[in-house]
């Protein structure tokens, strides 16, 4: 019988998995995405391949909103520079994914320092807007500036390979794509165990109260935006290798929201709230699709409304958790372990 | 110098546009401290029920825009009530967020009900071409400039004159001041969205009756931001020259340098004020304390 979870030494409260329930949860967490790809059929993976992109941008989107407290609604256009970094090094000058990958996470993070520098002054409302503009002042530069992106025509990035092995369908990618899914995951939550990270978990906390105490907020907001910008980069640079294809419309505004409303709905200040966000998000609009097919013989008329139900359905879903449960999925999930520990004395 | 008075009566009607949708932003802002990221789906709706009302039902134009922004009101009541009440005393990500999910929401609904195609207008402000100083410009852009002047004029009296407006002003200056002086604060937050509703309605109104009731009218909602952050997020006057000033500058670089430079500018204007002066021209300056 427990009551809670209690820990007598520090090593034991600063190790990453607590408890053995932790422990066995995560064997079996990655023993399911050992497995997954050879069960799973081509459709699953690809949606398993967005899960993975997009949970590598929420955690990087987290650095910086959930731990940082820096509002970004400048998401979409920092996976743009991410994209077209890694797509025009790949397609113009031949470079290896990897290689032109790395570059796309430092663009990005070089841009994301850049358009953090407004943050010293501003806060809350007004960051919001600023990034907004980051937002639109990059994709106009996108779209506009022919000569080395081709503007609003798509940009066409050949398949990747490693080790003379061609990376072109969606089984392989996704080793490559969960892979780096695990790694930024991995330094993310070892981030927060380092001073730095607890600078910046001190500043979202009260950002007047962190420079008393000698947190340089400059240079410490400069480097929250410039590491969650390495992530969001490379988030860009997957989609670029993985679709094939580069083109301005999947870095819109949109975009910055959804990616927003995965880290809120996951849980703000939280790797796996990322994860849970990522997939949520990912996966609503596809059970909604299928749903819709599915009801397409009993009523025709379903078929026009689909792209407007998800509309209506990602507004209502934010609109629902900010209400009902502001902390998101994560708390959903902290709760039902929590009631299953305290069984059958739960109150 | 014809292209010049040509660039100044499009700037100017845009801007007229752009200070009505500032308005109700800046007056929800100023009473609740909540940034409306759905002001632009507030124009839409705006826009659509008059189509509805005109087009759809035939009402003669005078009733059908009475009842609109009856609509309007009735909204901007049911949103404050439902969405945004809940959120009082939440941290500014979650009222931001909110804001985001309900602009999705709204959005969502009036592409069902009406689709995604333009619709055309069947106008009812005359449009004729006038002529001045040599330059051809549309009735119906004029009556912008004057429907809009006349609404700000409105709304300053009804901030000095009437009751409910200076127990607004009371609420936005220190809330449990307001509270303890028998001021209902949730009626005036009602109040302030169904004002910043009804004003959106009408611009939706102008800009449909000028280009047509079509999705794309949603896209002023983010064109708001520069002109709020230039006249300052709290300032009535500054929504009004902030308008004014973003539609000239839209203007002018779209008609002398082009390359679509009008749709980005605004912007790169709004990083440069946030860093000069972050509260605006005529905001009001906070001083923060731990």
């Amino acid at each position: 019988m427990q009551s809670g979870i209690f820990h007598s030494t520090y090593q034991a409260d600063m190790a990453l998995r607590r408890t053995h329930a932790e422990k066995i949860r995560m064997v079996l967490f990655l023993l399911f995405m050992a497995a997954f790809p050879f069960v799973a059929d081509r459709y699953y993976l690809t949606l398993a391949n967005q899960v993975g992109i997009a949970t590598i941008g929420a955690i990087g989107l987290n650095i910086l909103t959930g731990y940082t407290g820096q509002i970004s609604l400048g998401q979409g256009g920092f996976m743009a520079v991410g994209a077209y970094t890694a797509g025009l090094l790949t397609a113009r000058l031949g470079m290896p994914w990897y290689v032109s990958t790395l570059a796309a996470c430092l663009a990005t993070a070089a841009i994301g320092a850049l358009f953090g520098i407004p943050s010293l002054r501003l806060k809350g409302l007004y960051l919001a807007i600023a990034t907004l503009a980051a937002q639109e002042i990059i994709l106009w530069v996108v779209t506009h500036w022919k000569t080395l992106t081709g503007g609003v025509d798509a940009l066409v990035v050949p398949n990747p390979t490693l080790f003379g092995l061609q990376i072109n369908t969606d089984f392989r990618f996704y080793w490559v794509i969960w892979l780096l899914a695990g790694v930024s995951a991995l330094t993310t939550v070892n981030l927060f165990r380092t001073h730095y990270g607890r600078a910046f978990i001190a500043i979202r906390d009260q950002d007047i109260a962190a420079e008393v105490m000698g947190i340089n907020l400059f240079r410490y907001k400069l480097l929250a935006f410039a590491i969650s910008s390495f992530w969001v980069g490379m988030a860009g640079a997957l989609t670029a290798h993985y679709r094939n294809i580069v083109t301005w419309e999947r870095f819109t505004v949109d975009i910055s929201v959804l990616y927003l409303a995965m880290v809120i709905i996951g849980g703000l200040g939280s790797v796996s709230g990322s994860f849970f966000g990522a997939a949520f998000m990912t996966l609503l609009p596809a059970f909604l699709t299928n749903l819709g097919r599915a009801l397409k013989s009993t009523f025709p008329f379903v078929d026009t409304i689909i792209p407007f139900v998800q509309q209506a359905v990602f507004g209502l879903v934010i609109i629902l958790f900010l209400i009902f449960e502001p902390e998101g999925l994560r708390k959903i999930w902290k709760d039902i372990k929590d009631y299953f520990r305290l069984w059958p004395f739960s109150y | 110098m014809d292209l010049f008075v040509q660039l100044t009566l499009t700037g100017l009607t845009n801007g007229a546009i752009l200070a009505l949708a500032a308005l109700g932003f800046v007056l929800i802002y100023k009473s609740s401290d909540i940034i409306n990221f759905a002001q632009g789906e507030f124009l839409l709706i705006g826009a659509y029920v008059t189509y509805a009302m005109i087009a759809q039902f035939g009402l003669p134009w005078s009733f059908g825009v009475l009842l609109t922004m009856g609509v309007a009101i009735v909204l901007g009541v049911v949103v404050e009530r439902l969405v945004l009440r809940p959120m009082i005393g939440e941290p500014i990500i979650s009222v931001i967020m909110v804001t985001i999910g309900l602009s999705s929401l709204l959005k969502a609904i009036v592409s069902t009900i009406w689709g995604n195609q333009p619709r055309s207008f069947p106008p009812f402000i005359p449009s004729r071409p006038i002529h001045i100083l040599g330059a051809t410009v549309g009735a119906d852009r004029l009556w912008a400039i004057v429907v809009a002047i006349v609404m700000l004029v409105l709304f300053n009296l009804f901030f000095r004159r009437s009751k409910v407006g200076i127990a607004m002003r009371a609420v936005a200056d220190d809330q449990q001041a307001a509270l303890s002086m028998g001021i209902s604060v949730k009626n005036i937050f009602a109040w302030a969205w169904s004002i910043a509703a009804m004003s959106a309605a009408v611009g939706g109104m102008l800009l449909a009756n000028i280009v047509g009731a079509g999705p794309e009218i949603g896209g002023f909602g983010l064109r708001v931001f520069p002109v709020v952050i230039l006249g300052g997020l709290d300032s009535i006057p500054g929504a009004m020259i902030g308008g004014v000033v973003i539609g000239l500058l839209e203007a002018y670089t779209g008609g002398y340098i082009g390359q679509g430079l009008n749709q980005v500018l605004p912007f790169v204007v709004l990083i440069i004020i946030l860093m000069v002066r972050p509260y605006g021209l005529f905001g009001q300056e906070i001083i923060e304390r731990v």
